[in-house]
C-alpha cells in the first residue's frame, strides 16, 4: 500500500471537487485499485483535528511513511515572510512550515493544480499574500522549497498544473506513481506529466472545421473559431481538454467561451484582457504554437476567401446551419 | 476547565479553527477563526471589468457557479431586464445543479460520516450507519459519487466543465441549446431524479415535499429505509434538535430568477416572528476582531476597503470580517431559505425549534427535492431557436450589487468600475455571515452563538463537529 497525504492552502479546493467527480469507476475505486490508502485527505478522511495533526506528526517522527505527498493550493508567505496568511488550524504554525517540513518525508511530491505548482489566481494582480507554488514562482523556477528540492525519490516537485485539475491528470500520475512509471523524462519542461501537456487544446475542439476556415465567433453563443476575437488560448495551451472530456462531456471550448491556458505558468496575469484577443493590424497576437506568422497570415487570407457558406452563417450563430441541405445548395451555386 | 483550540477542521471546505473556553463540560465561549486569507478582493483592484468573471469563480471550487453568477448579476447592473429568458433559464439549470451537488455532498461526504465515529459504537443503529456513511468507505460512495458525476452532464452541456466555468455572462449564457440537447438535459435530469427517488428519499419527491410537519416527518421516517429517512431516525434520540440550536434574524437573498425581478424562492428577512423585505442597502461589514485593517469599518461594501494591515491586531482572531444586516447577526443557507419561502415542513420546524443541527440538515434535503423538480420543469421551458445571450453594453463607470442565493446561503458581490476598471470589489459569502467573528459592538457570529452552551467534554466532541458541519461552513469562500 502507498500512504498518500492531501493538504490544501491558498486555493479554493476545486482540484479536489474536480477530483471527487471521477468516474469509470469513482475516485475512492480508483485509489484503492491502486493500492493506494489515503491517510487523510481534508474533505474525506474522518479524522478531525488532533488526530489530523498526529498523522502529520507521525510522518514527521518517521512512524507513518508518506509515499505520496499531494498539496492544493498555492503556498502564502506574506504578510513580510511570516506565512500568518495561512496558519494552519489548530496549529499556531504557518503552512509554509508544515508543507517544507513534510515534503521532506515524501516519496512522491505532487502539486495539484496550478495554484500549487506556479502560484496560479491566488498570485495575481499585486499578490497580496505573496503566493507561490511549491517549486515555482509563475514560470521562474525556485518556490517556496528551493530548486533543488527532490523527493526520496529523486524527482522534483510534479506539477499537475490545470485550474481546476482534470480529474484523470491526478488519477493517471497516481496511477504511474503506484505502477513504479513515474521518471523525469515523463516530465515537460515545468515539470508538467507530459501524458496530458503533449496535446494543445486545441487537438479535438469541435470547433476546428471553423479554424481551418477562419470563420470566427464574435461574441458569446457564436459557434464559431474563438481564436481570432474571443482571446482563445486553444491553440497554445498544453492541455488534453479536448480529447479527454471534462465529467460529464465538456469542455471550456464546447460550453462556448475561451480556453485562458490554465496549465500554464502565469496564466493568471495575461497582461491582456482574457475574453478579447489583441491584435496588431488586424492580427492576433499569440500565433499558435510553432506557426511561422507569415505561414498563418498566408493560410488565413486563403481560407477566409475559401470559406464554405454554411461555416460563415454557423461561425456568428449560435445555432449550426443544416450540413444537408447547404452542402446541396453550396454545389449548386458552384 | 481551559481555553482548548480545535482544528483542523475537515469535511469542511477550506480550513477552520475554533477557540473554545471549556468549563464544567460546557462551552461557554467561542472564537471561531477562518486561519487563511488570499486576497481576491485586493486582486481584483486594476483589472479590466470583465475579467472579473475569470478570477471570481476562483474564489471557491464547490460553489464556483454560484460566485460566476453573483459576479454577471454585479457586472449586469441595471440591464438585467435586457437578458433572454434562455439565457436565464441555463443560470437557473447550473445554479440549481450546483446546489444540489453541494447539498448532497454535504450530507453523505461531510456530515453524515461523523455519525460513523466510535464514540456511537454502543448505539444500536450504529452498525448499519457506520456500513452506509463511514468517510471514505461507507456504502453509499457507491452511489453518491457515479450519481454526483451524472448529474454534471448538466453543467457539462451548459457550461463546459465544472468547477470554474466562463459560460455565464453578464446577458445571458454563452452555450445555447437545441431541441436535441435539451432531450439529453431532460434524460440527464430524469435519471437524476430516479437515482433520489430510490436511494436519498426511498419514495416520489412529490411524496417527499407533501409532509408538512415535524411529527408527519418523524412518522414518515419510521418507515422508510432511505438515506434521509436514517438520518431523520438518528435526530430524537441524539437530541439533534437542541444540538447547535439559535434564532437569529434569517436573511435570503431569493434565488432562480424567472424574470427580471421574479425568483422560484422568494427574497426575504424573518424577524421578530414576521418576514419583512430585504434591504441590502443596510449591509454593514465590521473589522474590529478581523485581521484585516480596520479603517473602514462599519460600512457599507461599496464604502469598504480590504487591506492586510502592517501589523496583526492582537485582539482580532480571524482573516473573515464582520457582516451585518441593520446591525444584526444573520443566518443564513437552506434554512433561512426555506423559512422565508414558507416552505410548509421547515415553517413547522421553525415554529416548533427554530435552527438547530437537525433542521440545518433536513432544510437541505428538502431544497434538493424542491430543486429537483424546478430542474425539470426548466429543461421545459427553454425555447429553443431563441436567443441565449444579449450583449449589453457596460458602462465605463458604475456601482452595482450582485444578489444570489449559493447553496450555503446568501452571497454578495459588490463592484465599482471607473475607466472601465475595477475600483473595488467587495464580497460577502454565506459562510462570512454564519462563521464571522464579532463585530465592533461584541456581537458574536452565528456559529459563535450556537456552540456557547453546548455540553462538552473537551474540543475533540463529536457534538461540536456536528454543529460545525451543519451549517456546511465553505471557508475558502468566508475570508477569500
Amino acid at each position: 500500500m502507498l500512504n498518500l497525504l492531501w493538504l490544501q492552502s491558498g486555493g479554493c479546493g476545486g482540484c479536489t471537487m474536480s477530483l471527487l467527480s471521477a468516474s469509470d469507476p469513482h475516485l475512492m475505486k480508483q485509489l484503492s485499485n491502486n493500492n493506494i490508502n489515503l491517510l487523510w485527505h481534508p474533505s474525506i478522511s474522518e479524522e478531525s483535528s488532533a488526530q489530523a495533526i498526529q498523522i502529520l506528526n507521525d510522518i514527521l517522527d518517521d512512524k507513518i511513511k508518506l509515499d505520496i505527498l499531494c498539496l492544493e493550493g498555492s503556498l502564502l508567505r506574506g504578510p513580510n515572510k511570516t506565512g500568518l496568511c495561512h496558519m494552519m488550524a489548530g496549529t499556531s504554525t504557518p503552512f509554509i512550515d508544515w508543507i517544507q517540513k513534510l515534503a521532506n518525508k515524501s516519496d512522491y511530491t505532487l502539486a495539484v493544480g496550478s495554484c500549487a505548482a506556479y502560484g496560479g489566481i491566488t498570485a495575481a494582480g499585486g499578490n497580496p499574500t505573496d503566493a507561490c507554488g511549491l517549486q515555482y514562482e509563475g514560470h521562474m523556477v525556485g518556490g517556496l522549497l528551493s530548486e533543488k528540492y527532490r523527493s526520496k525519490k529523486n524527482l522534483p516537485v510534479v506539477n499537475i498544473s490545470g485550474c481546476p485539475t482534470h480529474p484523470d491528470w491526478v488519477l493517471i500520475t497516481l496511477s504511474m506513481i503506484a505502477n513504479d512509471q513515474l521518471s523525469i523524462e515523463d516530465l515537460d519542461e515545468y515539470l508538467r506529466p507530459k501524458f496530458f501537456t503533449q496535446h494543445l487544446v486545441h487537438h479535438g475542439c469541435d470547433r476546428n472545421e471553423y479554424y481551418e476556415f477562419k470563420a470566427s465567433a464574435s461574441k458569446p453563443t457564436d459557434l464559431g473559431c474563438m481564436m481570432e476575437n474571443m482571446g482563445c488560448l486553444g491553440t497554445q495551451a498544453q492541455a488534453d481538454c479536448n480529447i479527454r472530456p471534462w465529467p460529464g462531456g465538456g469542455s471550456c471550448t464546447s460550453g462556448g467561451f475561451a480556453c485562458i491556458n490554465c496549465t500554464a505558468p502565469d496564466f493568471e496575469e495575461p497582461k491582456q484582457t482574457f475574453m478579447k484577443t489583441p491584435k496588431i493590424a488586424g492580427i492576433p497576437v499569440g500565433l499558435p504554437l510553432d506557426m511561422p506568422k507569415a505561414w498563418f497570415i498566408a493560410l488565413t487570407t486563403l481560407a477566409k476567401s475559401a470559406t464554405p457558406k454554411r461555416l460563415r452563417d454557423s461561425a456568428t450563430s449560435d445555432t449550426i446551419s443544416n450540413i444537408g441541405n447547404k452542402l446541396d445548395k453550396e454545389s449548386k451555386d458552384v | 476547565m481551559s481555553n482548548v483550540i480545535a482544528g483542523p477542521f475537515n469535511r469542511v471546505e477550506g480550513d477552520l479553527e475554533l477557540k473554545l473556553d471549556i468549563q464544567s463540560n460546557q462551552i461557554i465561549d467561542a472564537k471561531v477563526t477562518s486561519p487563511m486569507y488570499r486576497g481576491f478582493e485586493q486582486i481584483l483592484v486594476g483589472k479590466s471589468a470583465l475579467d472579473a468573471l475569470v478570477y471570481t469563480p476562483r474564489i471557491c471550487g464547490i460553489c464556483s457557479i454560484s460566485q460566476s453568477i453573483a459576479c454577471a448579476y454585479a457586472l449586469e447592473n441595471d440591464q438585467s431586464i435586457k437578458v433572454p429568458h434562455n439565457g436565464r433559464i441555463a443560470t437557473n439549470l447550473v445554479l440549481g445543479t450546483e446546489n444540489v451537488l453541494d447539498h448532497l455532498t454535504h450530507f453523505y461526504l461531510f456530515f453524515m460520516p461523523d455519525f460513523a465515529k466510535h464514540e456511537y459504537e454502543s448505539k444500536s443503529w450504529y452498525a448499519d450507519i457506520k456500513h452506509r456513511f463511514q468517510a471514505g468507505k461507507g456504502e453509499a460512495l457507491n452511489d453518491i459519487l457515479p450519481a454526483r458525476t451524472n448529474l454534471l452532464k448538466v453543467v457539462a452541456l451548459l457550461a463546459g466543465k465544472w468547477p470554474h466555468t466562463l459560460s455565464i455572462q453578464p446577458g445571458g449564457s454563452s452555450k445555447a441549446v437545441d431541441k436535441y440537447e435539451q432531450i439529453e438535459l431532460k434524460n440527464t435530469i430524469r435519471q437524476f431524479k430516479s437515482f433520489l427517488e430510490d436511494i436519498t428519499f426511498g419514495t416520489s419527491l412529490q411524496k417527499v415535499l407533501q409532509i408538512q410537519t415535524r411529527s408527519e416527518l418523524l412518522g414518515w421516517a419510521q418507515n422508510n429505509q432511505s438515506d434521509f429517512a436514517k438520518f431523520v431516525q438518528l435526530i430524537e434520540e441524539n437530541e439533534l434538535e437542541d444540538l447547535g440550536k439559535v434564532d437569529l434574524t434569517l436573511m435570503s437573498y431569493g434565488n432562480y430568477y424567472q424574470s427580471a425581478e421574479k425568483t422560484s424562492f422568494s427574497s426575504g428577512v424573518y424577524q421578530h416572528n414576521k418576514l419583512q423585505l430585504l434591504d441590502a442597502s443596510k449591509i454593514r461589514e465590521y473589522t474590529q476582531y478581523s485581521y484585516l485593517d480596520n479603517t473602514h469599518s462599519g460600512k457599507h461594501p461599496l464604502q469598504n476597503s480590504t487591506e492586510i494591515p502592517s501589523s496583526l491586531d492582537d485582539k482580532a482572531y480571524s482573516w473573515c470580517k464582520a457582516p451585518r444586516l441593520d446591525d444584526q447577526v444573520i443566518e443564513v443557507g437552506a434554512f433561512a431559505r426555506q423559512v422565508i419561502d414558507r416552505q410548509p415542513l421547515i415553517t413547522d420546524l421553525h415554529q416548533y425549534a427554530k435552527s438547530n443541527v437537525a433542521n440545518r440538515v433536513i432544510a437541505r434535503m428538502i431544497e434538493v427535492a424542491r430543486i429537483a423538480l424546478l430542474l425539470e420543469q426548466w429543461v421545459d421551458e427553454f425555447e429553443t431557436g431563441n436567443a441565449f445571450y444579449q450583449a449589453l453594453d457596460l458602462p465605463d463607470n458604475f456601482q452595482s450589487e450582485g444578489l444570489i442565493e449559493a447553496a450555503r446561503g446568501s452571497l454578495g458581490h459588490w463592484i465599482e468600475v471607473k475607466n472601465g476598471k475595477i475600483s473595488n470589489y467587495q464580497i460577502v459569502a454565506p459562510t462570512t455571515w454564519n462563521f464571522s467573528p464579532m463585530d465592533d459592538k461584541q456581537q458574536k457570529g452565528a456559529l459563535e452563538q450556537a456552540l456557547i452552551g453546548t455540553q462538552a467534554i473537551d474540543s475533540q466532541s463529536v457534538k461540536i463537529e456536528h454543529i460545525v458541519r451543519s451549517f456546511d461552513p465553505c471557508m475558502v469562500c468566508t475570508a477569500h
